[in-house]
C-alpha cells in the first residue's frame, strides 16, 4: 500500500473523522439536491457531490488560523472549515438563523470567525481576495496561509492570471487550489484550454505547479500540506490542480447534454469516499461496521440540520436595509 | 494660513494617516519612485518604504481584489487607480465584492478601503483617459462616492474616507491637481455626506461638482456684474448625498441649475434633479430645473472639440440666465 507523507496533525483519529466529514458533505448536497428537485427552496445551488476529497483533504492540513476563499460550489469547503450544517441549511432556506441571516444563500456563505472568507458567485472573483488576505498575513506577520479554491473555468479569467503573478512577485502565503472537475458549466476543459494540465500555468508565474488525483484524499492532503508549508515559510505561492468530477449537473437546471452517461459512470467508479474507506479498512483504522455507523451519523446530522432550518424564523422585513454599510 | 495644491493636500492626508495608523497602506501602478502618473505619491516611498507604498504590476483586477481581501482581514488600503477610466477593469472587485461582502455575509466583516482615482477631461488624453464615470459607482449600494473640488476639501474628505469602514471611491480631478487653496497643516476630517455652500446668493442655485464648482464660481462673478446673485452648492460627496442642503438652497432661491462634467444622460444631475422635484422645494420652483452635463460623445482629442464636449463657463452663464429670466 502506498505511504503518504502527512502532517502530524493528521492522526489516525483525524483520518476517521475525515471519513465521516466526507459523508456529511455528500449528504448535505444530496439533501439540497432533493429539496431543489421538489421545489422546496428557491434560487439556485451548485453541488460538490463527487468532489468531497478536495474540500475535506485540502482543508484538513490547514492550521486553525489559516484562511480559505471558496467558490459557488462551496458547501464542502464550508463544512470542512468548521461551519455547522444546521446554520448552512438555514441559510439555504433563507432563514434568519443562517450564516448570512438569509441574505446570501448558497453562493455567499462565509464564516469569518472560522477563517472562511466566503463562497463567491463570480467565477474567479475570490482569487484576488485570497491574495489580499495573504498580503495582510505578510504585512502584519500573522503567519497564516490562505487556501484559495477555484474551478477549472476560473483559470481562464484574467483575475486568475493577475493574481498568480501578483502573489508570486510578492511571495505571498497563498496556495491556489484548482478543483478541475472537468466542466465550467457546459464548457469542457478539453474544449476551453489547449493544455493537458492546468497546473502547467504555474510556470508562467515562476511558481511550483502540482497535479494531484482529486479523488484521493490522502494524495490531496500530502500535496496540499507540502504547498501550505512552502507558502508559510515565505517561499511564495503554489498552484495545485486536483483532477476530479462533479457527479451532478452545474446547477439545479442542467440536463447534462454536454457529456455522456458513460463518462459519468466511469468517474463514479472513482468515488473518493469509497476509495478512502478501502484505504482505512486496509490500514486497520476502520471496520465495515464502524464505517456504516459513521455514515449513519452523518446522515442524521443532515436530518437534524434540516429540522433546525425548517423550524427557524424568516428574517424580519425590517432587516432588509441592515448591513449595507458598516 | 498656508496655501498648498490639491495634489499636495491629497498626499498630505495620506501621509498623515499612514504615520498615525500602521494598517493604512497604499497600492497602485507606478506609485513608487515614479511618484504616480500625476505625482501625487511623490516622496512617499522614501518615507514609508516599498512595503507600505506597494508598486504593483498593471493588474487592476488583482490589485483591487487584493485591496478588498486585505481590508476584509484588517488592513485599511488606499488603492490608486491611475486613470478613473481603468476602473472598468477593477469593477468586478469593487462592485461585486467590496460593495456587497458585508451585506451578503449577513453583516459580518467590513471593507475599509479607499479607491483614489483621477477623472475628467482637459488634458488631451482623449476618449480612454478622460471620462467622468462617477455615476456608475453612485448606483451601487454599499459604496460611498466622494468628489472633492478644492484642496481643503480634498484633505479633509480623504481623511474621512480612510477612517470610514466602507469602500469609498474618491474621484480626484486631473485639472484640479495644481489648483491652490488654504489648507491647515494639522489633520482634520470633513464628514462624508455634508455639502458645502461655496458661494452664498439669493437669485439662483447652482449645484456643481468637482471642477464645475470652479467654473460655476467664475460664472457667478460674471453674473454678479449683471445683478444676478448666484448660490453655489458643492455636494462634495455623491453618496451619501446631502439632500437637505440642496433642498434648502433651492427653497431659498426658487431656481436651480445643476452642472457636472460627466455625460448628462444617466449622470448624477438627474438624481439631484429628482431629489429636488420630489422634495418640498418643488413648490418653491419658479423655473424648470436645468441640467448641464457632458455631451453624449466619447471625449475627443482635438482641444477645441474636447472643450466643446463638456460644460464651460459661458454655458453655465447662459443656463443661469435662461433660468433666472424664465417667466
Amino acid at each position: 500500500m502506498k505511504e503518504y507523507k502527512l502532517p502530524d496533525s493528521i492522526t489516525n483519529d483525524k483520518l476517521v473523522e475525515l471519513y465521516k466529514q466526507m459523508w456529511v458533505i455528500r449528504y448535505f448536497d444530496e439533501k439540497v439536491d432533493q429539496f431543489f428537485a421538489k421545489g422546496m427552496i428557491h434560487g439556485t445551488t451548485h453541488l460538490c457531490v463527487g468532489q468531497e476529497a478536495t474540500a475535506a483533504g485540502a482543508i484538513a492540513v490547514l492550521r486553525e488560523e489559516d484562511k480559505i476563499t471558496s467558490t459557488h460550489r462551496g458547501h464542502g469547503h464550508c463544512i470542512a472549515k468548521g461551519a455547522t450544517p444546521d446554520r448552512m441549511m438555514a441559510e439555504l432556506f433563507g432563514k434568519a438563523t443562517g450564516y448570512c441571516k438569509g441574505k446570501g444563500g448558497s453562493m455567499h456563505i462565509a464564516d469569518l470567525d472560522k477563517g472562511n472568507l466566503g463562497a463567491n458567485g463570480i467565477v474567479g472573483g475570490g482569487i484576488p481576495l485570497a491574495v489580499g488576505a495573504a498580503l495582510t498575513s505578510k504585512m502584519k506577520q500573522k503567519g497564516y496561509v490562505v487556501l484559495c479554491f477555484f474551478g477549472d473555468g476560473a483559470t481562464n479569467e484574467g483575475s486568475f492570471h493577475e493574481s498568480l503573478n501578483l502573489a508570486s512577485i510578492w511571495k505571498l502565503p497563498v496556495v491556489f487550489f484548482c478543483e478541475n472537475n472537468q466542466y465550467g458549466m457546459s464548457g469542457s476543459v478539453k474544449e476551453m484550454v489547449n493544455i493537458e494540465n492546468l497546473a502547467d500555468r504555474a510556470v508562467a508565474y515562476g511558481i511550483p505547479g502540482k497535479v494531484v488525483d482529486g479523488n484521493n484524499i490522502l494524495e490531496v492532503m500530502e500535496v496540499t500540506h507540502e504547498a501550505v508549508e512552502h507558502a508559510r515559510s515565505g517561499k511564495g505561492p503554489v498552484l495545485i490542480e486536483a483532477k476530479t468530477y462533479r457527479w451532478k449537473g452545474h446547477s439545479k437546471s442542467d440536463a447534462r447534454k454536454y457529456r455522456t452517461r458513460e463518462e459519468e459512470q466511469e468517474w463514479r467508479k472513482k468515488d473518493p469516499i469509497k476509495r478512502f474507506k478501502e484505504y482505512l479498512i486496509d490500514k486497520g483504522l476502520l471496520t465495515e461496521e464502524k464505517a456504516e455507523q459513521l455514515r449513519e451519523e452523518a446522515f442524521q446530522e443532515i436530518e437534524d440540520a434540516v429540522k433546525y432550518a425548517e423550524s427557524s424564523p424568516e428574517p424580519a422585513i425590517e432587516s432588509l436595509l441592515e448591513d449595507v454599510y458598516a | 494660513m498656508r496655501e498648498i495644491t490639491y495634489l499636495e493636500a491629497v498626499r498630505e492626508a495620506m501621509t498623515q494617516e499612514m504615520r498615525r495608523n500602521e494598517d493604512v497602506y497604499l497600492m497602485g501602478e507606478d506609485i513608487g519612485v515614479y511618484g504616480g502618473a500625476f505625482g501625487v505619491t511623490r516622496g512617499m516611498i522614501e518615507e514609508f518604504g516599498p512595503e507600505r507604498i506597494r508598486n504593483t504590476p498593471i493588474s487592476e483586477a488583482a490589485i483591487a481584489g487584493a485591496a478588498v481581501g486585505s481590508a476584509l482581514t484588517g488592513m485599511r488600503p488606499i488603492l490608486e487607480i491611475q486613470f478613473s477610466d481603468f476602473i472598468t477593469i477593477a469593477l468586478d472587485q469593487i462592485v461585486n465584492q467590496a460593495a456587497k461582502l458585508r451585506y451578503m455575509f449577513g453583516g459580518k466583516g467590513k471593507v475599509p478601503m479607499v479607491v483614489r482615482t483621477p477623472g475628467g477631461s482637459g488634458t488631451g488624453a482623449a476618449a480612454q483617459h478622460s471620462q467622468s464615470l462617477e455615476a456608475w459607482t453612485v448606483h451601487i449600494p454599499g459604496l460611498k462616492v466622494v468628489q472633492p473640488s478644492t484642496a481643503y476639501d480634498a484633505k479633509g474628505l480623504l481623511k474621512a474616507a480612510i477612517d470610514d469602514d466602507n469602500p469609498v471611491i474618491f474621484y480626484e480631478h486631473k485639472l484640479l491637481y495644481k489648483t491652490k487653496g488654504h489648507v491647515p497643516e494639522e489633520p482634520y476630517s470633513i464628514p462624508l455626506g455634508k455639502a458645502d455652500i461655496k458661494r452664498e446668493g439669493k437669485d439662483v442655485t447652482i449645484v456643481a461638482t468637482s471642477i464645475m464648482v470652479h467654473r460655476a464660481l467664475e460664472a457667478a462673478k460674471e453674473l454678479e456684474k449683471e445683478g444676478i446673485d448666484v448660490e453655489i452648492v458643492d455636494p462634495r460627496t455623491l453618496v451619501p448625498l446631502d439632500e437637505e442642503t440642496i433642498v434648502r438652497s433651492v427653497k431659498k432661491t426658487g431656481r436651480v441649475v445643476i452642472v457636472h462634467e460627466a455625460v448628462k444622460r444617466g449622470g448624477i444631475g438627474g438624481e439631484i434633479a429628482g431629489v429636488i422635484a420630489e422634495s418640498e422645494a418643488f413648490d418653491y420652483l419658479d423655473a424648470p430645473i436645468k441640467r448641464l452635463g457632458g455631451l453624449p460623445v466619447p471625449i475627443p482629442y482635438n482641444p477645441k472639440l474636447e472643450k466643446a464636449a463638456v460644460p464651460q463657463v459661458p454655458d453655465i452663464i447662459k443656463a443661469v440666465k435662461e433660468t433666472v429670466h424664465f417667466k
